[in-house]
């Protein structure tokens, strides 16, 4: 098994039209992906290397069957495509798209949370169970199929545990990139329940970084509901604070949010926390033990 | 993206949130105009920066010298003008360097009954802005946070609604707030939860919040942050933006569509992606070095802009040396590895440059490197980059 998706998704692309969407798309039909369509307001009939471009979601989902999207339109239509996904019925909406007015995702999330669909991002990597689905803008050579599950708020952080744990031999049940902004559709518990869930998953590492409160509230939950082995690492001791670290949500406010906070919560719980990025591949291997 | 005191009041005007009549100056003889035209008994003069705790901050070589001054004349307008412009002040918020005061903004007095705060922000735990306000007006909010967390009270609103009557109520009647002031609550604090949200604001304080003796509600302060992501939405906004608050390098950096933030240490770091970016100075600390910088390139950096965050790097004096820190994904090392040699060209390294490439076409990227004429040392992994710059820079 693998959370969320796998060689049976079906996945569409929002924004397929665009540089990014087109060049994505076929990135994520190359590496095995079930890309079977893509919605582009006013461009349906057309094609996208085969891969046929519809004018709304609903009438995608009706022609493919699709129950996942990836979203690249620009950021004033972002919330819109997220809203568009859900009513049609899409369960795994992953919007990769950077730069989302955070009022814009206060009014999605409540729709999203109140739903059965998930959302991923915005301004994230996408998702990617290995060698059967990846949906997203990860290299996804550096994946193989195995035992962790990696869900990270950074991406190029995400690659460098990524590669980690493949060179260690232990390979990833799923990757979930949560995304870098204030407001996300998915949370660290959230999917903790699915990795605890999954028999795939032998552990779990989670990469946070500065800002916010959710590493804390992950530390928390692992304490009392998962039994599975967890890792961690903070990014951002060295960063000042008041200054955005360039995702928006990576920022220290009020003294609130700094990675020492993070790291003494999570290893109150009993997580292994890596001290440099250089060690989190390892650190999974200690908490296996 | 941050804006003034006086321009904060303007838009709360304009949004029906009351404030006292005010005139900017840039002289200290505007000052004294400014004091006469007001026609009242005291003025005050406030130091305009993009920066809290002006009121006990002080300017730098004159500790009586504070960033807002009561004025009862147009020559105590004039010489407390005078004694801030030009001058560097210091608050709790600005940093030892103090940020130049460039303009003051003379106001007109009022009789205060009561000192409150208000503050409206993103809770992003919940996922819906809050509205927090407090009876103790004019403290530091995260101290009043830390030491009697429960004078501060809270109510969430949903944006598109705004904040509901019953909601202004609950908190007229924590703060001790009834009659003519509480029906004054009941305009103002709807006003400025719909400011909030229209605005696009990310923070949006004022503090104090004051009630007079005749029970009105006056915003006697301004602080607003505006999320930098939906300024497509308020071109307006642009002429708000004061390039004289901001780090130069920094705003060079954003103009090419580069993040970064000038540190105090002497490593200067490129790297792709904030979280990796992020770490890359943490890992620089760990092993005894001072990152100079956080540097994200990010995903789809061509030349034009590897170039130029080089350029950014190597123009800060503390800068000893340099870590390129990449892991390809999207973006190939390959592209790094020709843009490192083209930078090398036009910029001219003059310090150390360890490079630690991983990821797409690395094995391309490496030899491009290694078959050029740009005096680079290679690094393994993370670890053996970090060592290797801290070796090399001395520390």
């Amino acid at each position: 098994m693998s959370i969320l998706i796998d060689s049976n998704t079906k996945v569409i692309c929002q924004g397929i039209t665009g540089k990014a969407g087109t060049f994505h798309t076929l990135g994520c039909r190359d590496y095995g992906t079930q890309m079977v369509g893509g919605v582009t307001p006013g461009k349906g009939g057309q094609n996208v290397d085969g891969v046929p471009v519809f004018d709304t979601v609903e009438e995608a989902v009706n022609e493919t069957g699709a129950d996942a999207t990836m979203i690249f339109v620009p950021p004033p239509f972002t919330a819109d495509a997220i809203l568009e996904a859900l009513d049609a019925g899409i369960k795994v909406i992953a919007a990769i798209t950077e730069g989302v007015p955070v009022i814009d995702m206060v009014r999605v999330y409540e729709k999203v949370r109140a739903s059965d669909a998930v959302l991923i991002g915005p301004n994230c990597p996408g998702l990617i169970t290995p060698g059967q689905c990846k949906i997203g803008i990860m290299p996804g050579y550096i994946h193989n199929p195995g035992k962790v599950g990696v869900m990270s708020r950074s991406g190029t952080l995400t690659y460098e545990a990524v590669w980690q744990t493949s060179a260690l031999g232990l390979g990833q049940s799923t990757c979930v990139g949560l995304g870098g902004d204030p407001i996300v559709g998915t949370n660290y518990i959230d999917l903790l329940k699915r990795y605890q869930a999954d028999d795939q998953t032998e552990a779990i590492l989670m990469i946070g970084e500065i800002g916010g409160s959710a590493e804390e509230e992950a530390a928390a939950f692992v304490k009392e509901h998962v039994t599975k082995p967890v890792a961690a690492f903070i990014a951002g001791r060295t960063a000042p604070p008041g200054k955005r670290m360039g995702h928006a949500g990576a920022i220290i406010s009020g003294g609130k949010g700094t990675a020492t906070e993070k790291v003494a919560a999570l290893e109150d719980a009993g997580i292994v926390v890596a001290p440099t990025p250089a060690d989190m591949g390892q650190a999974v291997v200690d908490a296996m033990k | 993206m941050k804006i003034h005191e006086y321009q904060g009041k303007q838009l709360f005007r304009a949004a029906g949130v009351p404030v006292l009549e005010g005139i900017v100056a840039t002289t200290p003889d505007e000052a004294a105009a400014a004091y006469d035209k007001l026609g009242g008994a005291i003025a005050v003069v406030k130091a305009q920066i993009h920066a809290g705790g002006r009121g006990k901050g002080t300017v730098i070589d004159d500790p009586k010298q504070h960033g807002v001054v009561l004025a009862k004349s147009a020559d105590q307008a004039r010489e407390a003008a005078a004694g801030l412009l030009g001058k560097k002040l210091v608050t709790i918020q600005t940093g030892p360097e103090g940020q130049t005061v460039n303009k003051v903004f003379v106001e007109a007095g009022c009789d205060i009954a009561r000192e409150l705060y208000l503050g409206i922000v993103l809770d992003r735990a919940a996922a819906k802005p809050v509205l927090m306000v407090s009876t103790e007006g004019g403290m530091e909010i995260e101290t009043v946070a830390e030491e009697t967390p429960e004078l501060i009270f809270k109510e969430h609103f949903d944006p598109a609604v705004g904040l509901e009557a019953y909601q202004v109520r609950k908190l007229c009647k924590k703060l001790g707030i009834t009659g003519a002031a509480a029906k004054a609550a009941a305009k103002f604090m709807p006003a400025m939860c719909r400011f909030y949200v229209d605005s696009d604001c990310e923070l949006c304080e004022v503090n104090p919040l004051v009630i007079t003796g005749d029970d009105q509600m006056i915003a006697l302060d301004a602080k607003i942050n505006f999320d930098n992501n939906a300024l497509y939405r308020h071109p307006e906004y642009a002429e708000l933006r004061d390039l004289g608050e901001e780090e130069p390098s920094e705003v060079r950096a954003s103009n090419a569509g580069l993040s970064y933030v000038k540190l105090e240490g002497n490593i200067g770091c490129l790297v792709n992606g904030a979280g990796l970016a992020m770490s890359t100075m943490d890992i620089i600390k760990y092993h005894g070095g001072k990152p100079a910088n956080f540097l994200d390139v990010g995903g789809g950096a061509n030349t034009e802009q590897v170039t130029e965050a080089f350029q950014i790097l190597l123009s800060d004096p503390n800068c000893k040396g340099v870590l390129v820190n990449i892991f390809g994904g999207i973006a190939r090392c390959t592209t790094i590895a020709g843009a490192i040699i083209e930078a090398s060209k036009t910029v001219g390294f003059t310090v150390p440059l360890v490079v630690r490439l991983e990821g797409t076409e690395v094995e391309e990227g490496r030899k491009m490197l290694a078959d050029s004429d740009v005096d680079i040392i290679n690094a393994v992994d993370i670890t053996d980059a970090a060592k290797k710059i801290v070796a090399a820079t001395g520390v």
